[in-house]
């Protein structure tokens, strides 16, 4: 191609008029570019500019540099969001991907009824969170909840669920297990279709047990998947807001607020637009580090 | 069954009515069809005042030859979005419906609402059958801003009483209390955990909680601030008290859980005949003598808020509804904001047990069939008794998250003294804060 457009910008006016020509490309970038800087450039451009202000909606605006800053690290009530976030995120990336890699394991052998097996395994993950929060909401009522009835049922005392300090954030992991398992499932198992079957048949061969075959032979060729996977969740998981919200608000009293939940409730609960927008810079942040960490680990992988 | 007969004429009653309705206010000496043609947005939050105007949207429609187009939202939702909207400059309603025990002073500060006073003056945007000094004080008062500008009428009030389930009260020959001290003891004798029954429930969710336990407070004669909502009263001995009754009437009779439970929680163990007592608001009776949806449809009691140590006061809050500074229609929504508050729609809104009304005449209409008479006796004489149950500051929100996480530690058994000093430090830079701006 480059073969064939070269003689014919030659005719054209030679190497000059070819640099005018380059010089015009940026044009076609310009669409794109405005879209660019006016949904993410400019929202962050405007967050940095109101973490430096006291920023009520109601009041006057003053500069108030770092001091916002400041104020999070003398925060105990968002220091203690920094940790429940970090645990919420852990537990709720870990569940699901234990249980989405074995799930994907079982979903890559075949037995009858698979694809129906699938099918119902993935209809979590296609629901809305709002509406799967209200009806987890229900179910676990203290009283009146089908599952205090169901442990009723096999004799196990009744459980708090969301409604104790103690129990809230393991219960809300367990809806985000319920939930984001099957996608797990599908990048792993996505994984698994293409591994080739040669050294299967070689272990089979050596005697290996269907524990170090899976072990030595489809972890690690199925890590960068593992991994893709991990990365998602884990972004998910930090940003978490509607199934919290809806189900514990936070609650009970701060004891599943993690930073979203506080800073969603900075910026329109007490209409604090500064300390909200530093709140977002410092998550923003965490995610970077916490995601540029797991992408290296997998990069390292990679040398090895 | 509806003959042909009869749903002919209704039929043709339903199509003259638009062209009577005009007949008639054709007749009237005010003018309702002075905006004809135009368009209101109105901004509404999810509660049985707002069920009420938009089940009859259509005679205002009709009255006036306004088109109206009406948002309802939870409150957890609608609240914020009216706060920003109306902060941004460009809001995008005419018409706001909103909790003046939440929003007013913000709103009053930031000045966003179009003070009403000159409206209500002028014979020609006002019908001479408004009858503004109809407004009960309560009402009144929560609708005016310390400057004296009045930015919103008054939708309904909101008092707090004791629901509460006459047969097992029956059962046990037991009397509805009459003291906070009669009210705890009750509680306790009612209580049989092996049984799932509960003597009381409130609420005890962060934020929700607090008005549960400024009742409380209020029986002993105290509020939240001082009177210029300059200092706070949350650690005082009596605000104390209020505490540990809270934690002792909680932890001891509420059901288990009850630290996560809001209103909605609070008054599905109540329908299911679990509790035995609940305490909340007048605007919830509608679904407990609803047979459809309540199992003690034929049990529901209301009884007013016993009385305390020092004093017998019942918690009160209002509703407001006003017109943003910016709107383009604002004599269309003005319009709107005094059939929203007349005295016909107050009406509607006690016969259909929403709430209180905020006109002294609603409870001398000949026409007012309320839920229950008992519902009607407790909220007139709860009436009497009627002080606002949050303090008129500007960060009432963060006033209500760091008092509520106090209540939820004490439910989960945190010292209350403890906790409550805690909140006050906490809370005490932001109000300060507050007062600057």
């Amino acid at each position: 191609m480059e073969a064939s457009l070269a003689p014919a910008a030659g005719t054209l006016g030679g190497s000059r008029s070819r640099r005018n020509y380059a010089r015009r490309y940026w044009m076609f970038a310009v669409p794109a570019a405005v879209v660019v800087a006016a949904v993410i450039l400019f929202p962050w451009i405007f967050t940095l500019v109101m973490s430096v202000f006291d920023w009520k909606v109601s009041g006057n605006i003053y500069f108030v540099g770092i001091k916002n800053f400041v104020h999070l690290f003398e925060d105990s009530r968002f220091q203690w969001a920094v940790i429940r976030t970090l645990y919420f995120t852990a537990l709720a990336v870990i569940f699901p991907m234990i249980l989405g890699i074995w799930a994907a394991v079982c979903f890559a052998s075949n037995f009858k009824g698979r694809g129906l097996a699938r099918t119902l395994f993935i209809l979590p993950m296609m629901a809305t969170p709002v509406a799967i929060a209200l009806v987890w909401t229900m179910m676990f009522h203290p009283q009146l909840g089908v599952l205090n009835y169901l442990l009723s049922v096999v004799g196990l005392p009744p459980a708090s669920w969301v409604y104790q300090a103690d129990t809230v954030i393991p219960t809300l992991v367990m809806v985000e297990t319920w939930q984001w398992t099957p996608l797990v499932m599908l990048i792993v198992l996505g994984g698994i279709a293409g591994l080739p079957v040669d050294p299967y048949e070689a272990a089979i061969i050596d005697g290996a047990s269907g524990w170090q075959m899976f072990r030595f032979i489809t972890v690690p060729m199925v890590w960068p998947f593992i991994i893709v996977a991990a990365v998602m969740r884990m972004i998910d998981a930090l940003k978490t807001f509607d199934t919290i919200f809806v189900i514990t608000n936070g609650g009970p009293g701060t004891s599943s607020e993690t930073i979203n939940m506080l800073l969603y409730q900075t910026a329109f609960g007490y209409y604090d637009l500064g300390y909200a927008s530093a709140q977002v810079l410092v998550f923003f942040a965490i995610i970077m580090v916490i995601s540029v960490g797991l992408l290296r680990v997998r990069r390292m992988e990679r040398w090895q | 069954m509806i003959g042909r007969r009869t749903f002919l004429t209704a039929s043709t009653a339903t199509l003259a009515a638009p062209a009577l309705i005009s007949r008639a206010v054709a007749q009237s000496a005010f003018n309702w069809q002075q905006c004809k043609g135009q368009t209101i947005s109105v901004s509404l939050t999810k509660s049985p005042r707002a069920d009420n105007l938009l089940a009859h949207q259509k005679e205002f429609e009709a009255l006036t030859g306004i088109k109206v187009v009406s948002e309802q939202l939870p409150e957890q939702q609608q609240r914020p979005k009216m706060v920003m909207e109306l902060a941004s400059g460009n809001p995008s309603f005419d018409v706001t419906h909103f909790s003046l025990h939440v929003s007013k002073r913000i709103i009053g500060t930031g000045k966003w609402l179009e003070d009403l006073r000159p409206y209500l003056a002028d014979t020609k945007l006002t019908s001479p059958d408004y009858d503004f000094a109809d407004t009960g004080p309560g009402p009144l008062a929560a609708i005016t801003q310390p400057d004296g500008r009045i930015d919103s009428l008054p939708v309904e009030t909101d008092l707090w009483l004791i629901y509460y389930n006459k047969k097992i009260f029956a059962d046990h020959g037991l009397e509805m209390p009459k003291t906070f001290d009669e009210m705890l003891a009750t509680a306790r004798k009612l209580t049989d955990p092996a049984k799932n029954m509960y003597g009381f429930v409130g609420r005890g969710v962060k934020n929700a909680n607090v008005p549960v336990w400024t009742s409380f407070l209020l029986g002993e004669g105290q509020d939240t601030v001082t009177p210029d909502g300059k200092t706070l009263l949350t650690d005082t001995p009596d605000a104390i008290w209020a505490g540990e009754y809270y934690k002792s009437i909680m932890r001891d009779c509420a059901p288990p859980g009850v630290v996560g439970f809001n209103w909605n929680e609070c008054q599905t163990s109540f329908m299911q005949g679990n509790v035995a007592m609940w305490l909340d608001g007048v605007g919830f009776c509608p679904p407990l003598v609803d047979p459809t949806v309540s199992k003690i449809a034929d049990h529901v009691g209301v009884g007013l808020i016993p009385a305390g140590p020092k004093a017998h006061y019942c918690a009160m809050f209002n509703d407001g509804i006003g017109i943003p500074a910016r709107s383009k229609v604002k004599h269309a929504a003005y319009l709107y904001c005094q059939w929203a508050t007349s005295k016909k729609m107050a009406l509607n809104l006690v016969n259909m047990g929403g709430g209180a009304s905020p006109r002294l005449s609603t409870y001398k209409e000949p026409t007012l069939k309320p839920p229950t008479q008992e519902w009607l006796t407790t909220l007139l004489e709860s009436l009497k008794i009627a002080r606002l149950g949050l303090p008129e500051i500007v960060p009432v929100t963060e006033f209500r998250d760091v008092i509520g996480i106090a209540l939820t530690n004490m439910i989960q058994g945190a010292d209350v003294a403890t906790e409550l000093h805690k909140a006050t430090e906490t809370f005490k830079p932001v109000l300060e804060a507050s007062l600057k701006t």
